[in-house]
């Protein structure tokens, strides 16, 4: 026997399937090596970037960019801007519309959950050394009141 | 009898009843107490796509066009850690050729085969540190002579100093592999002096 599928029945059925998944708990996590930069970002209204090293290093070596374009190992550390990016710096290098799309494309780099702060997604320095570091403070703050 | 229309909708109802079930179970498992690796990320959640990742803003436009990692990571050799993706097997076994200049593809790295090993002082193995796999990734002056002063014996280095993002830290426990795999770089059994 067959069965006759309006698309509105199909329609309800995706529907409600949509948000009975979508119910789901999500704790999902960030690639390990993912990097958050947001030193000047949010300050100029726009969402906080992130670096996929993960895709970056299936493209290019790590010297390419740690050692050609003089990006530092640090995130944070290297003092960039838009105005850099523009004059062939930096992610400028590739990121010019000849080795990678060209700047325009905004959200694709500024994408970052709004208000999170620079960083080096699940490194040891943001899991264990920041965390310690803030403890201190906290206990600091509670002596001196 | 009912009309087809009306039974498709039964079937349809019945489906979504049963799905609701399941996912419904699957969310209270998580929730179990004493469920089996609590406090781990489980496999089915590891390289999570950009707009559920909790670093990606999933109401940002840019967010859905970035590539998901498992799509890239699928012909890639696993591990255990990390992007838990082996990504020294996956250049040595070309899986991926990264460019070593920006813009000529043929570039070659300049491998230097040359194992150093550490004594450590504590009972974990001692260090074997492979040139080579380094060299394949890096440029000498990436970690000469800021980061290891090329002479043997001049380099204090130890697990706090890793630990902190230095020496070694610099980049493993960052993008390289994590620390938690200690044995793959304390892997040379000490010699035991049975005297």
């Amino acid at each position: 026997m067959k069965y006759r599928v309006s698309s509105f029945t199909a329609a309800v059925f995706v529907g409600a399937l949509l948000i009975v998944t979508n119910m789901l708990p999500n704790s999902a996590e960030a690639e390990y090596g993912d990097v958050v930069l947001n030193e000047y970002s949010e300050d100029a209204g726009m969402r906080p970037v992130v670096f996929p090293h993960w895709f970056h290093r299936i493209r290019f070596r790590c010297k390419v960019c740690h050692g050609d374009l003089g990006f530092a190992f640090e995130a944070g550390g290297n003092d960039i801007d838009m105005l850099k990016i523009i004059d062939g710096q930096y992610c400028g290098a590739c990121h010019n519309g000849d080795v990678a799309w060209s700047i325009e494309n905004c959200e694709l780099c500024h994408s970052g959950m709004p208000d999170t702060p620079t960083q080096v997604h699940h490194s040891t320095v943001q899991q264990l050394v920041k965390k310690a570091r803030e403890d201190e403070t906290d206990a600091q703050t509670e002596d001196s009141e | 009898m009912r009309s087809p229309e009306v039974r498709t909708t039964i079937v349809f109802a019945a489906l979504l009843v049963v799905t609701t079930l399941v996912v419904m179970h699957v969310a209270i498992a998580q929730d179990d107490p004493n469920a089996f690796n609590r406090l781990m990320t489980p496999s089915s959640e590891r390289n999570a796509p950009p707009e559920s990742d909790g670093i990606h803003d999933p109401t940002a436009d840019g967010t859905l066009m970035l590539q998901p990692p498992r799509e890239a990571f699928a012909g890639l050799p696993k591990s255990r850690a990390g992007n838990y993706i082996d990504w020294s097997r996956a250049i040595e076994d070309e899986l991926i050729v990264p460019r070593y200049d920006i813009h000529n593809p043929d570039a070659n790295p300049i491998v230097l085969d040359l194992n150093i090993v550490r004594e450590v002082k504590g009972s974990m193995p001692d260090v074997v540190y492979p040139h080579k796999l380094h060299t394949q990734w890096l440029d000498c002056a990436n970690c000469h002579p800021a980061i290891f002063i090329p002479m043997k014996g001049a380099n204090q280095i130890s697990m706090a100093s890793i630990l902190l993002g230095e020496k070694c830290g610099v980049c493993h426990g960052k993008v390289a592999f994590p620390v938690s795999e200690c044995r793959r770089c304390h892997s040379s059994p000490k010699v035991v002096d049975k005297d």
